[in-house]
């Protein structure tokens, strides 16, 4: 066990390293130098030069990736062109409002989605079903985006029920924030449910079959033994795999809910930065996202042997 | 019920009935897709404009079929390179291993290590916010998923009685790659495209809802979306039928996908 974590935690290291090389590059390859951006076009040599300097730019490009990472590992990823502010700091405190968004609504679909498809594949062909494959190909083709615009259209202006545009932390007032949060959890968990009952579903059809499934039943097992003690665990691991894609995805896919609903999570601020061409904060949110993709890819793959104990041989 | 019949005809009859709309908008719309008319701001559907007109007087018919035309391109192209240069470089990774193998690999583990929206944000960034820009940027995006799939074919394969033979008689690599390899690993190819074009259109309408993609006055669902967004209230039709074209659309793509699915990879039949 100790030697399957070790050996997950040393192979994600190449690939953050080529993770932070590439987010990297790429902001490099931007058009347009972020001196001139800065200090605008009319400006002197001199001034230029030594922004430059301050900005490392005059030296060779693989001491600049040297220099970032270092400032990377010690918490600098610099500070924003257009505000002065840190990057690190802005970032986290964007990332926590767009965690508690996409957690709560992963959270909610998961235990709404994984049973609904354990029991659709258990009566496999039935009227329900039939129903639940078919709902679940209608939610899973609505965008959160136009999903989100029409339950503010319903429940937001016609009815009036809910709060249309904004966000209040729950943390500083509990009641109104869970208010504000309604509406954009719903839109996300309805799109996610659609795509994780189809997967739990299948799943579950997949291990149904299996010989042991029906030495359980020969047993003299209830159903609900069956189905909890025996196809559970077995058919939960592609959905967990599913989970982890679906949590990083949306770090970034969150950012048209929080358009929608005028939420500051860190999803707006990329689109933000990438309007404002404001690069360090871009370059920021790239890695940051793109490496907590990588360690939450990494949690669930060192979750896995918890529920599928043949996993730890291998 | 025949769930398999359903996917096939439904979501054939939605798919054509897009395409259909995106030729069609080729050739004629009702009204100019572009043309201001002041006069006639923010209709209600009628008679003069069957789906209403826009905050500039636009008829939203003609710009939504405008925009089927756009969003069908991008889709067609984007997938055509993801999967053209995805077998490419698959086959090649997969059938000379080496070197060649572990750079392709390594590009190809740190592309996927981006969420795709997020990689194609990015790319936007650098490639710009034209209609070229996005292609390829959705293009290279999507890329890295046909490439790994293509290559654990080809190793399957390459290690198979007819690929050696091929080998044998002195064939060049070139050649059996292109008449024996390739052709026998297309099945996943086809299966991971038909859903590959569902995923790249909701991107594509992310992108342009955020204001990234092709940009207005051009037509697409999504920005019209995005516009639609401060005339919720007064205006609802605005927000309805771009949204629901796009998921009419994504709904024919999923049940023609799982048609597809069943009919080439027949282990997951029924599931």
């Amino acid at each position: 066990m100790t030697r399957f974590v070790l050996s997950r935690l040393i192979s994600a290291i190449p690939t953050l390293f080529l993770v932070s090389l590439a987010v990297f590059t790429l902001i490099r390859l931007i058009p347009g130098d972020p001196v001139s951006l800065m200090l605008g076009d009319n400006v002197d040599d001199a001034a230029y030069a030594a922004m430059s300097h301050e900005l490392g730019l005059d030296r060779p490009i693989a001491v600049q990736f040297l220099m970032w990472l270092k400032g990377a590992f010690q918490g600098d990823l610099g500070r924003s062109i257009t505000t002065g502010e840190a990057v690190l700091p802005l970032v986290l405190q964007r990332f926590a409002i767009t965690a508690q968004l996409v957690l709560v609504a992963v959270g909610l679909a998961t235990v709404l989605a994984v049973p609904l498809g354990m029991l659709a594949a258990w009566r496999q062909n039935s009227a329900f079903d039939l129903g639940v494959v078919v709902g679940a190909t209608a939610l899973m083709s609505i965008p959160t985006f136009w999903m989100g615009l029409m339950l503010l259209l319903f429940f937001g202006l016609n009815l009036g029920w809910l709060p249309v545009l904004g966000y209040v932390s729950p943390f500083e007032d509990f009641g109104a924030g869970a208010l504000y949060l309604v509406m954009p959890v719903a839109a996300l968990v309805l799109h996610e449910c659609g795509i994780l009952v189809r997967m739990s579903r299948a799943s579950t059809l997949d291990v149904l079959r299996l010989d042991y499934v029906t030495h359980a039943r020969a047993k003299g097992l209830t159903e609900g033994q069956v189905l909890r003690r025996h196809v559970f665990r077995n058919a939960f691991g592609p959905t967990w795999t599913l989970l982890g894609l679906i949590l990083g995805n949306l770090l970034g896919g969150v950012a048209v809910v929080e358009t929608v609903f005028t939420i500051p999570g860190l999803g707006r601020l990329i689109v933000e930065s990438i309007y404002g061409r404001d690069y360090p904060v871009l370059q920021g949110c790239l890695l940051f996202v793109a490496v907590t993709y990588v360690v939450v890819n990494l949690i669930v793959d060192l979750c896995y042997p918890l529920f599928d104990p043949r996993v730890k041989t291998t | 019920m025949n769930l398999g019949r359903t996917n096939k005809y439904l979501g054939g009859l939605l798919i054509a009935f897009f395409l259909f709309s995106a030729l069609l908008g080729w050739l004629w719309t009702p009204y100019d897709p572009l043309a201001l008319d002041l006069r006639a701001r923010l209709q209600a559907p009628g008679a003069a404009h069957w789906l209403g007109t826009d905050e500039y007087g636009r008829d939203v018919l003609s710009r939504l079929m405008a925009a089927a035309r756009t969003s069908v391109t991008i889709s067609a192209l984007t997938v055509s390179f993801a999967v053209a240069f995805g077998i490419v470089l698959g086959a090649l990774s997969g059938y000379a291993r080496g070197w060649i193998d572990r750079v392709v690999m390594l590009l190809t583990d740190t592309l996927l290590a981006f969420p795709s929206i997020l990689l194609a944000l990015a790319l936007l960034s650098i490639l710009g916010a034209n209609i070229w820009g996005v292609i390829l940027a959705l293009g290279l995006a999507y890329m890295p998923t046909v490439t790994r799939v293509v290559r654990g074919a080809v190793m399957s394969l390459r290690e198979q009685e007819f690929i050696e033979a091929s080998r044998l008689m002195g064939h060049p690599a070139g050649y059996t790659l292109r008449a024996h390899v390739i052709p026998n690993c297309l099945a996943p190819v086809i299966v991971i495209a038909t859903s590959m074009f569902g995923s790249v259109l909701l991107t594509e309408s992310a992108l342009s809802f955020l204001g990234l993609g092709v940009p207005p006055p051009a037509p697409t669902w999504g920005n019209m979306l995005a516009g639609a967004r401060p005339y919720m209230s007064q205006a609802s039709w605005l927000g309805i039928f771009p949204g629901l074209c796009i998921a009419l659309t994504l709904l024919g793509i999923n049940l023609f996908g799982d048609y597809v699915r069943d009919r080439f990879d027949p282990r997951m039949k029924g599931l």
